[in-house]
């Protein structure tokens, strides 16, 4: 008897789809707060993504006149991309709004065309700086994603279950005494995954204005106004999703009632934000030459989880 | 839940991964050592119950792989006046895709192999012959001398960790055996480290081959 109705859709799972849609932007926010402290500064209001969201949403779009439909589609297609995966993804064990089998594939591959979207957008533009970056983002998501697919993999060979929520929903702490080692493996690849995919210290620095150094950041230099709110949101909406998804993992609280539940995943959501912000003002980002030694590292250590539970 | 030993071996597995990534020569030293004092403790819990000579064993091991070897290696590498990098023939990034596929090919061996005897971990055969493995990728990619001598002493280990668990009679006089080997070899391997550097004012390999008379 599985854990999860695939068929039904659940107004609690499009409650949680919603919590998440009006909180990541606070993620930011609260990675701000953490290095403004450990900078001993006062740092940005708490909600500021949010007035910049609202800020750009008022503005008009500038588009170069060598751009084609392309570069306008990229943001659209990446938000709707990170819009899709939130929906796929549980928050505290709780299922997602679709789950169905084989649906992590759906996930990895929904990021990686949100991915396409951007760098072909940044690519279109003719801008050298912007093909550097986007050059780099896919040659940093190639071991990423290889990382990403063996660490679910692996969630999957530990679980029995193809899908994310059903994966998830089975992950308690009698499973984490019984396979803990290999859980442990999966989520450091997957915490690596996560700070490579949302672009943060040490694969990418977001607060960088040096264009030779930028990865992210500088393939989304030429969009303005509404464009670049859709890629800030898209941004947070993807970085909740797979904090969501690595709470679910590193923290298997289960209490059995929903409420309680969805508030113990979401704060897992916020813990993770509070590590990144952590990990972000005590170390310096990698020697672009290290990025990928260290996604491929984390593509080894999702190999060994998944080696250690073949065998 | 994985008892002490697999636990020793998971570690053995993520050190080799260091090793193959890491570009300083320095960290490979200490992997080893780390190696060598986790490998120690092998042979007191293979048994059920402790005796002298695998005491003897295991402070043996414990002395020459954890305080002599990275003692003497780090001497030569400060004598040899070298950068403390590795400068592999293979890419790291190479070197860490070959320590997947070398894993995956020695746990398919290693379930191909009957165990030596009972309470044995399952995990031993494999993880022995990827440490084998990635010693010899080692010596062969490696171009500096001192980080050619590192990958010995991972090859070493990997016999080691075999023979720890798996040899349970005549095992003192044994590994004893291999242990004064494995220190003659590092020793005669320090000095020649030396007199290269010496006579040659570098420690590269490669470009010993192009020696003419």
């Amino acid at each position: 008897m599985p854990l999860v109705d695939h068929n039904a859709v659940h107004w609690g799972a499009l409650a949680r789809a919603a919590l998440g849609l009006a909180l990541c932007p606070l993620l930011f926010g609260v990675i701000n707060r953490v290095k403004a402290k450990f900078a001993g500064r006062t740092g940005q209001p708490l909600l500021q993504t949010y007035f910049d969201l609202a800020r750009l949403l008022k503005k008009g779009a500038v588009y170069s006149r060598t751009t084609t439909w392309l570069f306008p589609m990229g943001p659209l297609l990446g938000l709707a991309c990170a819009l899709a995966a939130l929906c796929l993804a549980p928050l505290g064990g709780m299922p997602g709004l679709l789950s169905f089998e084989g649906d992590l594939f759906l996930f990895a591959g929904l990021l990686s065309l949100g991915r396409f979207a951007t760098a072909a957008a940044a690519l279109d533009t003719g801008s050298s700086f912007e093909g550097m970056g986007a050059s780099r983002e896919m040659q940093f998501a190639v071991p990423a994603e290889l990382a990403q697919i063996l660490g679910l993999a692996a969630l999957a060979q530990a679980t029995g279950s193809l899908s994310l929520s059903e994966m998830l929903a089975r992950i308690d702490m009698v499973r984490w005494e019984a396979a803990g080692p290999v859980l442990a493996l999966t989520g450091t690849a997957l915490f690596l995954v996560l700070l490579a995919e949302t672009c943060r210290i040490p694969v990418d620095d977001p607060n960088t204005h040096l264009e030779l150094t930028m990865i992210h950041e500088v393939m989304v230099l030429d969009h303005s106004g509404p464009d670049l709110a859709f890629i800030l949101y898209g941004q947070g909406v993807k970085m909740w999703t797979l904090c969501a998804m690595l709470a679910g993992l590193l923290a298997p609280v289960r209490s059995g009632d929903p409420l309680l539940d969805v508030s113990l995943g979401v704060a897992g959501v916020f813990a993770l934000a509070l590590v990144m912000g952590v990990v972000e003002s005590s170390m310096a980002r990698l020697r672009l030459l290290l990025v990928p030694r260290l996604l491929v590292g984390a593509t080894a250590l999702s190999a060994l989880a998944l080696i250690l539970l073949l065998r | 839940m994985l008892s002490l030993v697999e636990f020793i071996l998971v570690g053995l597995v993520l050190t080799n991964l260091v090793l193959l990534g890491t570009s300083r020569i320095g960290l490979c030293i200490r992997m080893v050592a780390f190696q060598g004092v986790g490998l120690a403790f092998l042979p007191l819990l293979g048994h059920g119950d402790l005796t002298w000579s695998s005491l003897a064993i295991s402070a043996a091991t414990a002395l020459l792989k954890g305080w002599a070897f990275p003692t003497l290696l780090f001497r030569s590498l400060e004598s040899a006046h070298v950068r403390a990098e590795v400068e592999p023939y293979v890419s790291y990034s190479g070197s860490l895709l070959f320590g997947v596929a070398a894993l995956a090919v020695s746990v398919w061996l290693g379930g191909r192999m009957p165990l030596p005897g009972p309470g044995v971990p399952q995990l031993l055969i494999p993880v022995a012959f990827f440490t084998i493995l990635v010693g010899l990728f080692g010596i062969v990619t490696r171009r500096k001398a001192v980080s050619q001598v590192v990958a010995y002493l991972v090859l070493e280990n990997g016999i080691f960790a075999f023979g720890a668990v798996a040899l349970r009679k005549a095992q003192l006089l044994v590994e004893m055996g291999i242990l004064l080997d494995v220190f003659v070899a590092v020793f005669v391997m320090g000095i020649a480290i030396f007199r290269i550097n010496r006579e040659f004012d570098h420690i590269d390999s490669g470009r010993l081959a192009s020696l003419k008379e």
